[in-house]
Order: structure tokens, then C-alpha cells, then sequence
């Protein structure tokens, strides 16, 4: 054992100690000698006092070594705890027994350890891979000194039903065992890959060097040996005591988790979840089983130690005891005010005082979503079309009034209740936006389940991603999306739209459909059966859109939900009696709940360029439309066939009254030349986010008022972005002063004429929390009773904010921030130039600016712009207050692929950092 | 105070004299020709001679460290004696006369080993790691001038990157004579991010730095413009001020960096003494960034370059009568 060649432990933490045995694998008066590292004797040195102690044990085959990060951090004076990381017997640098330890000896030999140490105060278990187990075991011993769990990537059972994962199963089969585990390293070897960086060749030696030769690896292959892969096995009963115990601890809970584990998936960490619904949850997207060397641990610990127990490490109560299933963190607005009075209570302004913003209220009275429906198919008009979906062939291919659509949803409410679908339970929809899509939508939210709703506009590996991460337990699908779910293994009971043939439902493992469980509904007493959920349970897990990073589940609550469904009414006006062109699925799905009737066009709404101007002027005359919903790439290509609409269609769209496109930045020209489909049509361009829908609204009319400001310079703070216009009913907005370094570290919104800064906004229909992601959304909610979006952008004098980018693209030049929209916009201007993207390349605080364009005609190739190009941008850039240092051009700019339309400038700047270091230019 | 100013025959040297005039010291110069600078005491010498050495710097409270051999070529013990034992001269020379502050024109070339820089700082000079007997020999100098850095004298580097303006030699002129004889190629499509120091601006500085000696004595600072630009974009820039037709053809830096290692042995071999067309230092310094950061170099002097790239090159039009 030589401590030295431990890179990141310090030496002085490693220590040997005997410990008496009480286990039954041992005689007694048996004296194990166990390796630990510990930091106690570090502190007393120091001098500090630590706040308690955390226990950390490591899973098979790694050793204490794992947990070094936890040690360096807990030897910070600002907040000290003594870190005791051990060794378990036959594993490490601690005694090999010539004993066979199983689960139920290793939990009393952790104990017996604690007591030879004599641990006092309050103890938080830190627990990985089968260390998790036992941790817990110790922690459910010794109630009296817990004061919280961590657990990364374990399991403490196997879900019913379930084979144990692949690589287990290969590693525990008779013929592998011996020879994989112990009489070579190949089960060391395996492991220490499943870091998702490649770990550094010292820090693999260090991992290694407890387990040199197979006579020190005995215990490697006894643990594997000891996973209980069924009843039968005789540590199964000690499994399930920790299992069931489990869910009647209290105590705060971390769990923090790599997602890309073979052996410890999503699904074990649900059923964790299940047990310790009061655990906080963060995955690390993109990390794997040794989460340990792929993230850094030891921040979200003690920040999570620092939220959850009081001074001193005194174990207090968890202060949400009402949080949601999932745990999340929630803060109610009214509650979480800061008592410096820094925020007064000011519900009913409209304008905000002096810089210094109040949140929104919240907590106001509540109708569910569907309250509007209900009325409607009860009410005289119960007979009149609510929903319809068009055809190819110009028709409409089916439609329901609000009577067959109101009972279309309690049916399949009762029959998906008889399936099983609970209250609570997830359910993810793979169903395109029309008729089935709004009955099943309706039907889930009904019945209290939560629906998870990602789109195919992220991709395969994107879906893929964020389906497993949310766990369903049903999937509803259209054929295709079963097909993805059966190849790709998308957890969940599968149900399918149709019903399918019986062969089709074998092969994709499809239990029943929507039709057979409608008609089962029918038969029964329904709605009456169906318990109501209460406004503040999850209703829903929206998916972003990806294209700044990987996709965030969004969770909302049923009384956020109806907040967006009224903001949308009260800010666009639209009420019972509206008929509208569902052309943009997340509004779309708002129709029945506005009491509007919807008819969704002929396109594929995942493919929004699939929307025609005939089309779109088809169900417009279907329904008589007064209201086309539809996004910006929609809108291009309505502009593109629009030499293909006839007289009717041209007359049904004339009559349209409000056209509304969100999703993406609408360019001002753009609606100029919409305009002239829909001449009596107002249009409005909302800004908001899957977060936050909508957060502001501007009209055509508006956007050319602002843009005259703007040019005239007449109001302060007019320009430099793009004008989103003025926050919806309801929501208030505000900034958070941009820093030097691109950062807005502050807590003070406000909205002073022209200062830059990361956008916030407070309003009832902003989301719950993120789903499984503590900590994004605990940074999200920094600011109490505000949400930060990641926009940055800024007011001017008229109330009106302009956003100017994302806070991940800010440009740190010497001296100043530079936000990218600004300059983008006067780049775009100039003749012979398409897009432009502004970009920082060199280190944080001292970038140069890169500017990105696209040209007309395209260039063949990327690479840097003619000098004469070079000299008209720099020349436009400079007049909107940013030096350019390069200019480069591309044939195209990298966009994201549901809108088509935002540049992935984080990419851009990887790109261009290589091209302007002398790399070849490539593809952007 | 009297200045003296060594390599004042230079464009850098001779820039930094007069603006020394300017602002009311007396300044001696030091070197083998005439420094051409009215208003200058010309001491003419050698840096191998120390009887010399003493008599420049005799009365002299600050000195100005320029004197070089600068080549792509040459041979290594011509580089060892000008550049490390003539500064070592110097520095035992400045010291016995009590000169306070001594400022050691370097080159970030002293710390930099080839591989691209984007945005550092003046990172310690390497003399192992420079590549080429000019840049080695600035590093061992800039590291004996650091190390005399005392109270009695202080001693502070000041490494300008690719100095340029009317009248220089070292850039312009070369860039003008190959892309007159079509030789001057655009590296790796010219975009590598290249950041330059006008000469206005590099005397500027290195006269700031024996002013502000209390705040950067013991220190090396990188001087640019602090307005990176690509390459080709700066080489076409130049050409048109200089009335060339600029470069238009690539050749890959990989390449281009081989053949010039190639050429640069063969023409070492031949005995001849001119430049070869291209060195493999040159092809490095077009086809990877070199550009800096200049936020404490800018605070420490307390200085802001006075003249824009831009500026420059119509300065530069202007010398060639072009514009």
C-alpha cells in the first residue's frame, strides 16, 4: 500500500484500524483489520469543528479511492465534515477473511466499524453500486444518528418481472464467474471503462492497485456472487429488508445518477425514487456507472448538505413535506419572499416600481384544464364540431362534437384506469397532434396521470435520451413510435393507437390499444369511478427542445396548466366560439381547454416545413376559421406554395382574424409578406419557452412601431435585439444585470431602460420544476419566486424587452460582455448576406469575436471571408457596439432541427475556434 | 533622465528614441551604425564590447534593451554571443553605472513551442521549447535580464508580437517582396487568427514600461494591438496598402511547414546568406493563432494603443503613396 501513488488523496487520510467482529462469518472474539480514509484527524488538526460525518461506501470493485473529491471538500473550513470512506472487508487495502460475506454480514460489519470508531453526531450515508445496499442497511440500524442518504447509481430491488441486466447476468453465469471476477481483472477491467471519461492512467493504476493478483480479488468475485438475481438466493431476504425499510425513512435524500450504466439504469433509480419520494434527483446526462470520476460530486453534496440540514449538521426536518412524487423542489412564491424587503408585495401593479420587481402572487382559484370542455358538451352547443382533423385529399377525415369528445374522454379515462393508469403514473404519448392525440391527452390528465410529451423534431438519439430518463411506465403510440420503443427499449406497458393485428402486437410486446380500452370505458360506469387530481399534482413532463444542450424534462402541475390555458385567453383573447388552425402542437392541444374549436391541417406537425398554403386554407374553410396557430418554418413554406391557393382557399384565409406564430424569433419581414394571406388578420409573434408559454406578446403592428423607435433612437433602451413586445397577463419580467464575465450573478431584477441581462419572469403558469434535475432547477429558481430563463435581453423606456441571445452565447471580450443578437441583426442587413451568427472564440474574459455568415449566392466551402465581405460586417458589427475580429463564411449555419431556425452558436464557436487556430475549416 | 536606447538604427529602436525626445529626456544610443535619431548622443559599439558598454551607459538612469540579432538564419553561436552574452554585458554594464530600470525588448516567440496561441498571457520564456536559435536566445536573455530584476535595478521584459509600419523590413517589406514575386502563399486558407503591434504602439508601450517599472519590475508582458485578425485578411491588407495584388494561392500548412524546414537546410547548406523563401519559424507564425490577451498588460502600463490596425494600414498606403 503506498498512499503516495493515490493521485487526489492525500496520504494522511489513509488509516488502518482493528476492529472486533460481530458477524456471523466470523468466530468470535474474531479482529478484522479495516483500511479507511478518513480526514477527522485532518480537521482536529486544523482545528475545525466538523458539522457531522459522512459514510461513504463503495460498491464492487472499486475502494474508498472513489471518494476522494468528498474528502478534499469536506476539509473546507467554511463548512468542515469529517469524511470516513472505508474499505470493506476482502475489498481494498482492508483484511482478506478467507470468509464468504454476504449482504447481511457486510451491513453488521459496518456497523461493528462505526462502533469501533465511535462515530457520534449526526451521520449522512454516501452510497455506489452495492455499496448503495449496504449504506442503507447501516442507515436503517442506526436511526438515531441518520441525518440523511446520498445514493449514486444502485438498487436496492429488482422490479418485478424484470431480468437483471445483461452484463450481471453474463458476469454472475457459472461459466464466467471465477474466471471473469477473480481469476483475472477482467470484472476491474470493465468496470474502470465504464467511466465516460477515460480515466487518467494514474488514477486507473490507483483503482487497480488493491487488486493485484487473484488472490486479493476474492472478494470481487463473492460480491458478484452475492447479488440476489432471485427469491431464492440467500441474500434475497436481507435485500428485501433494506428495500422495504427503506420507505420509511424520513431523512433528506440525494440521489445524484449516470444515466449510461449498464447495469444500474434509469428504472432502478425509479424505484428509488418510489421508496424515498422525498429524495432529491439529479441525472447527469451523458455520465455513466462511475459518476464519481465522470462529474463532480462533491459540489451538489454539500450544497445539498448546506439546503437540507440546519447549522451545526443538526438534522432538521425536510422543509417541503408537501413535495411532488419525483421530489423536486418547488418554492411557492408567497412563501420563499426574502424577509430584507427587498421584494414588497405588490400584486396588482402593472408597471413595476423603481427597478426593484415583485413576483408574480400566485396560489389564485382554480378550474382544471378541461373545465371549458366539460361545460360546453352539457351546455345548448353540445352537438357542434370541437375537434377535426384534415385529410390529404382536402376533406376532413374525422371530427367529434363536444358531447362524443367529452365521453370519447372519460371512457378511455375509465379504460385506461381499468389498464392500470393511476394517478401519479407516467405516461409517455408518441400520438400526432389531431383527434386521438387531444381524447388520450384529455384522458390522462383526467385520471390524475402525468403525461410525458417529447417530440420527434429531437431526433431519434434525443428521444431516445429523454423517453428512458423519464421512465414511463405506459407508452401510447402510433405504430411507428412502438416500433422505436421495442427496438430502441424504451421502458413502459405499450399500448397502441389502433388495434393491431395480433402477430404486429406480439412482435412490439403491445398490450392493448386505445380503441379496445375506449370500448371497455364505454361498458363500464365511468367518470364517476375516476378520482379527481388536486391542482398543485404533476399533470405533465414537456420536453425542451434541445437546441441548447440535451433536452430538460419540464414538469407542470395541473394548476399550471390552466394558468397557461388563461394567459393565453386573456392575452390573445381567444374564447368559446373561436375556431382555430392548429398548425403548432403545443397550442394546438389548448383548443378544447379554451373551449375553441380546433381543427389540426394536413402536415406533419413534427415537420412544420409540411405545411402548405393549401393546406392550411383547407381546414381554415373547414371550420370557418377565426384563429391559424403555426410556426415560423410553417409559415415559410405556406409563403412558398401559396401560388397554389384557389379563390375559396384565398377567401377562407381572408377571414382569418388572429394569426399567432411561436416556437422560434419570427422575423418582422416574414409576417410583412403574411400579412398579405390573411390582410384582416392581426398577428402576433409571443416569446416564451417550454418553461414558460407564453412569457411576452408583440402584433406586426407593434414590431414595426418598435423597430421605428429603434431607428429613430427616440426611446432609451429601444434596439439592439429583437423586440418581443411587453409581458402577457399576468407575468411579470425582468433582468438580472449581465457581469463582465457573461454571467448574472446577481439576485435583484429589474427593468431599467437598457440594462443587459439574464431574463427572469414570474407568472402562475411558469413550470413547476425540472424533472429529475435538482440541480438545474435549483439554479433556475436562484432568484425566490423567479424563474431564469438562460435569455438574456433588455427593456426599453416603453416597458417593451428585447431579448439579445442566450446567456451561454454572451461573448466575454476584454472588458465587456457582448451579446450576439444585436450585431447579428445589423449583419443580416447588409446586401448579399443570409443569416449571421456572432461567436467568442479564446479564453472567457479576453475572447475576440468571430463572426459567422451565410452568403448569396452560398459559398462552396467554409472558411474566412473575402477581405472586402470582412470589411462591410466589421463595419455593421462596429455600428451596433462590437469589434469583429474575424469573419468567416459557411454554406449554411448549423440550426436546431425542430425549428429550423435557431443557430447552434455553441457549436458555431467550437467550430470557428478551430478554423481561426489555423485547423481546417470543414463543415461548421 | 537620460535614456539610453541600444538597437536605436532599428524601426522599433529608433521610434522609441525619438518619442523618449519627445517627452523631454536626453537619450544616448547604442549600436555598430549611426541611429539616424536627431537629437540623439550616439555611442557606436559592439555588444561584445564592454569597454563600449560603459561608456553608453555611463549618466544613464534608465535603459532600453533592443539590440539583436534577428534572422530566421544564422549561425547558433553568432545568435548565443549578440543575444545572451550581450545582454549579459549590458546588464553587468547597467548595473556597475547605477541605471534604476531596465526594460528587455523581448518576443512572445520566447514561449512559444509552435502550437497555436488563442488569447494567453506572457507565459514564461522556454528556451528548450523556442524553436529556432532567435527565439531560443531571446528566451535565455529575457530569463538573465528577469533575474537581475533588484531593488537598485529594475528590470522588466516587454515582448511586442510582429511589429509593423512605414519603413519596416522584418513584415512588410517581406510580405510585399514575395507577393510581388508570387511567392507569398495564403497558409491553411489564411484564417488563423494573427494579432500585431503597430510600431507607434510597441514604443509606446515599451517607453510606458520604464515609466510604470514600480508596478511590472520582475514581470515579461506580451504587447499587441489587441485587434486579431485572420491572416490572409492581415496579408491582403497589407498588400494593398503596399500596391501588391495579394496572394491567392494556398498551399496546406502541414506542407507548406515540412517544405520550409526542407528549403531552409538546403539553403544553409548552399552557404547562401539572404533569406530563404520561406522558414518553418515564418510558416508556423501564418498558419496557427498567435494572438493575446492584453487586459494586465494594458492595466500594469496603463497604456491603450493609440493607433487602430486600420489607421495603420492607411499610414502604411500613405508611405507607399499609394492612397
Amino acid at each position: 500500500m503506498v498512499a503516495a501513488d493515490w493521485p487526489g488523496a492525500d496520504p494522511a487520510w489513509s488509516r488502518e484500524l482493528d476492529v472486533p467482529s460481530s458477524s456471523a462469518a466470523d468466530e468470535p472474539g474474531t479482529v478484522r483489520r479495516w483500511h479507511l480514509l478518513d480526514n477527522g484527524a485532518e480537521l482536529a488538526l486544523r482545528g475545525l469543528t466538523p458539522e457531522g460525518t459522512l459514510l461513504c461506501v463503495h460498491g464492487n470493485p472499486t475502494w474508498s479511492y472513489l471518494w476522494r473529491s468528498l474528502l478534499a471538500a469536506g476539509s473546507n473550513p467554511a463548512r468542515p465534515w469529517r469524511v470516513v470512506a472505508v474499505d470493506q472487508l476482502d475489498m481494498g487495502f482492508s483484511e482478506r477473511t478467507g470468509t464468504f460475506r454476504r449482504l447481511a454480514d457486510r451491513i453488521t460489519d459496518l456497523g461493528d466499524l462505526t462502533a469501533a470508531l465511535g462515530l457520534d453526531g449526526p451521520v449522512v450515508t454516501v452510497g455506489h453500486d452495492w455499496g448503495g445496499v449496504i449504506s442503507l442497511g447501516w442507515a436503517l440500524s442506526h436511526r438515531d444518528q441518520l441525518a440523511g442518504v446520498v445514493l449514486t447509481n444502485t438498487a436496492v430491488h429488482q422490479p418485478d418481472g424484470t431480468p437483471i441486466p445483461p452484463a450481471l447476468r453474463l458476469a454472475l453465469h457459472p461459466a464466467v464467474h471465477r474466471w471473469g471476477t477473480t481469476t483475472t481483472p477482467a470484472f476491474l477491467q470493465v468496470t474502470h471503462a465504464l467511466a465516460r471519461r477515460q480515466l487518467a492512467p494514474a488514477v486507473r493504476a490507483a483503482f487497480r492497485a488493491p487488486y493485484r493478483g487473484a488472490g486479493r480479488r476474492t472478494g470481487v468475485g463473492n460480491f458478484v456472487a452475492d447479488i440476489p438475481a432471485d427469491a431464492s438466493h440467500p441474500s434475497y431476504p436481507a435485500l428485501t429488508r433494506v428495500a422495504e425499510g427503506v420507505r420509511g425513512l424520513d431523512v433528506p435524500a440525494l440521489m445524484l445518477w449516470g444515466p449510461r450504466d449498464p447495469i444500474f439504469s434509469d428504472r432502478y433509480l425509479k424505484d428509488l425514487i418510489g421508496r424515498l419520494p422525498q429524495a432529491r434527483v439529479h441525472r447527469f446526462e451523458g455520465a455513466g456507472h462511475l459518476l464519481a470520476e465522470d462529474r463532480d460530486i462533491a459540489s451538489p453534496i454539500f450544497d445539498w448538505l448546506a439546503d437540507s440540514l440546519g447549522p451545526n449538521g443538526q438534522f432538521t426536518p425536510h422543509p417541503e413535506a408537501t413535495a411532488p412524487p419525483n421530489g423536486q423542489f418547488t418554492p411557492r412564491p408567497e412563501a420563499t419572499r426574502p424577509p430584507n424587503g427587498q421584494f414588497t408585495p405588490h400584486p396588482e401593479a402593472t408597471a413595476p416600481p423603481n427597478g426593484q420587481l415583485t413576483p408574480h402572487p400566485g396560489g389564485a382559484a382554480w378550474e382544471p384544464l378541461w373545465a371549458p370542455l366539460t361545460s360546453l358538451a352539457s351546455g345548448t352547443a353540445a352537438g357542434d364540431t370541437a375537434v377535426a382533423e384534415m385529410a390529404a385529399d382536402r376533406h376532413t377525415a374525422r371530427s367529434l362534437s363536444w358531447s362524443d369528445l367529452e365521453d370519447s374522454i372519460t371512457h378511455l379515462a375509465a379504460g385506461l384506469h381499468d389498464a392500470g393508469v393511476r394517478s401519479g403514473s407516467r405516461v409517455s404519448l408518441m400520438v400526432p397532434p389531431g383527434v386521438d392525440l387531444t381524447v388520450v391527452l384529455y384522458a390522462c390528465l383526467r385520471l390524475g396521470a402525468v403525461v410525458v410529451v417529447a417530440d420527434a423534431g429531437l431526433g431519434t438519439r434525443g428521444l431516445s435520451r429523454a423517453v428512458k430518463g423519464a421512465t414511463p411506465d405506459f407508452l401510447i403510440g402510433i405504430d411507428r413510435a412502438l416500433a422505436a420503443a421495442a427496438a430502441l427499449g424504451w421502458s413502459g406497458r405499450r399500448i397502441s393507437v389502433r388495434d393491431l393485428p395480433a402477430a404486429r402486437r406480439r412482435i412490439l410486446r403491445v398490450e392493448t390499444s386505445l380503441d379496445e380500452l375506449t370500448r371497455c370505458g364505454a361498458s363500464a360506469e365511468a367518470a364517476d369511478r375516476l378520482p379527481a387530481p388536486a391542482p398543485d399534482d404533476p399533470a405533465a413532463v414537456l420536453f425542451t427542445s434541445g437546441s441548447t444542450g440535451p433536452a430538460k424534462g419540464v414538469l407542470y402541475t395541473h394548476r399550471q396548466l390552466a394558468a397557461t390555458r388563461d394567459t393565453v385567453a386573456a392575452t390573445l383573447g381567444i374564447r368559446p366560439g373561436a375556431r382555430l388552425v392548429a398548425g403548432f402542437a403545443p397550442f394546438a392541444l389548448l383548443g378544447p381547454a379554451l373551449g375553441a374549436v380546433s381543427v389540426t391541417p394536413a402536415m406533419d406537425v413534427t415537420l412544420p416545413r409540411t405545411l402548405t398554403a393549401r393546406a392550411l386554407a383547407d381546414a381554415a374553410a373547414a371550420i370557418d376559421a377565426t384563429v391559424v396557430f403555426a410556426s415560423p418554418a410553417a409559415l415559410r413554406n405556406v409563403l412558398a406554395t401559396a401560388s397554389g391557393l384557389d379563390p375559396a382557399g384565398q377567401a377562407a384565409l381572408a377571414r382569418v382574424e388572429l394569426l399567432l406564430s411561436a416556437g422560434a424569433p419570427v422575423p418582422a419581414a416574414l409576417l410583412e409578406e403574411v400579412q398579405r394571406l390573411v390582410p384582416a388578420a392581426s398577428l402576433h409573434t409571443p416569446y416564451g419557452m417550454t418553461e414558460a408559454l407564453p412569457v411576452t406578446d408583440i402584433s406586426l403592428d407593434e414590431i414595426r412601431a418598435a423597430e421605428a423607435d429603434a431607428a429613430a433612437g427616440t426611446v432609451a433602451g429601444a434596439g439592439n435585439g429583437v423586440c418581443v413586445g411587453r409581458p402577457v397577463h399576468g407575468a411579470r419580467a425582468a433582468v438580472v444585470p449581465l457581469a463582465a464575465d457573461g454571467t448574472a450573478p446577481g439576485d435583484s431584477p429589474v427593468t431599467d431602460p437598457g440594462v443587459t441581462g439574464e431574463i427572469l419572469v414570474s407568472a402562475p403558469h411558469v413550470k413547476d420544476s425540472y424533472d429529475r434535475l435538482w440541480l438545474t432547477q435549483r439554479e433556475s429558481v436562484r432568484t425566490p419566486g423567479w424563474h431564469r430563463t438562460g435569455d438574456v435581453g433588455h427593456f426599453d423606456a416603453a416597458g417593451r424587452l428585447w431579448v439579445e441571445g442566450r446567456l451561454a452565447h454572451v461573448v466575454t471580450t476584454p472588458g465587456a460582455a457582448v451579446t450576439p443578437v444585436g450585431a447579428e441583426q445589423a449583419i443580416e442587413q447588409l446586401d448579399g448576406v443570409g443569416l449571421a451568427a456572432v461567436v467568442g472564440v479564446g479564453p472567457a474574459g479576453t475572447q475576440a469575436v468571430a463572426a459567422a455568415v451565410e452568403t448569396e449566392p452560398p459559398v462552396r466551402r467554409a472558411g474566412p471571408a473575402a477581405p472586402e465581405l470582412a470589411g462591410r460586417v466589421r463595419a455593421a458589427a462596429r455600428g451596433s457596439g462590437v469589434e469583429v475580429s474575424a469573419v468567416l463564411t459557411v454554406p449554411s449555419q448549423p440550426t436546431d432541427i425542430r425549428h429550423n431556425a435557431k443557430i447552434d452558436r455553441t457549436r458555431l464557436a467550437r467550430w470557428a475556434t478551430r478554423v481561426l487556430a489555423g485547423g481546417r475549416p470543414g463543415t461548421p | 533622465m537620460r535614456v539610453l536606447v541600444t538597437g536605436a538604427s532599428g524601426l522599433l529602436g529608433g521610434e522609441v528614441a525619438k518619442l523618449l525626445l519627445r517627452q523631454g529626456h536626453a537619450v544616448t544610443t547604442f549600436q555598430r551604425r549611426p541611429s539616424g535619431v536627431a537629437g540623439a548622443t550616439d555611442v557606436r559599439g559592439s555588444l561584445s564590447d564592454d569597454g563600449a558598454l560603459r561608456r553608453a551607459v555611463a549618466g544613464a538612469e534608465g535603459v532600453i534593451h533592443l539590440a539583436a540579432k534577428v534572422s530566421f538564419t544564422g549561425r547558433a553561436a553568432d545568435f548565443d554571443e549578440v543575444n545572451i552574452e550581450g545582454t549579459r554585458r549590458l546588464l553587468r554594464a547597467a548595473r556597475d553605472a547605477g541605471v534604476r530600470g531596465l526594460v528587455f525588448v523581448s518576443s512572445p516567440s520566447v514561449a512559444n513551442s509552435g502550437a497555436a496561441i488563442a488569447g494567453l498571457g506572457a507565459e514564461p520564456a522556454d528556451p528548450a521549447g523556442a524553436h529556432g536559435d532567435y527565439a531560443r536566445t531571446k528566451a535565455a536573455a529575457e530569463l538573465l535580464a528577469l533575474a537581475a530584476d533588484s531593488p537598485e535595478l529594475r528590470v522588466a521584459a516587454v515582448r511586442p508580437h510582429v511589429v509593423w509600419g512605414p519603413g519596416d523590413t522584418q513584415l512588410v517589406e517581406r510580405v510585399l517582396d514575395r507577393a510581388r514575386r508570387g511567392r507569398l502563399p495564403l497558409l491553411d486558407a489564411g484564417a488563423a487568427l494573427i494579432d500585431t503591434t503597430y510600431v507607434d504602439n510597441a514604443a509606446s508601450a515599451i517607453v510606458a514600461a520604464l515609466h510604470r517599472m514600480d508596478h511590472i519590475h520582475g514581470r515579461a508582458l506580451v504587447v499587441t494591438n489587441g485587434e486579431p485578425r485572420p491572416v490572409g485578411e492581415l496579408l491582403a491588407g497589407i498588400c494593398a496598402a503596399g500596391g501588391v495584388p495579394a496572394p491567392a494561392w494556398h498551399v496546406p500548412g502541414r506542407l507548406a511547414r515540412a517544405a520550409g524546414s526542407v528549403v531552409e537546410k538546403a539553403w544553409l547548406r548552399a552557404g547562401r546568406t539572404e533569406e530563404p523563401p520561406m522558414t518553418r519559424f515564418l510558416a508556423e507564425q501564418l498558419s496557427t493563432a498567435h494572438w493575446f490577451d492584453q487586459r494586465q498588460t494594458r492595466a500594469l502600463l496603463d497604456w491603450t494603443p493609440a493607433v487602430s490596425l486600420d489607421e495603420g494600414l492607411e499610414r502604411l498606403a500613405r508611405h507607399y503613396g499609394g492612397r
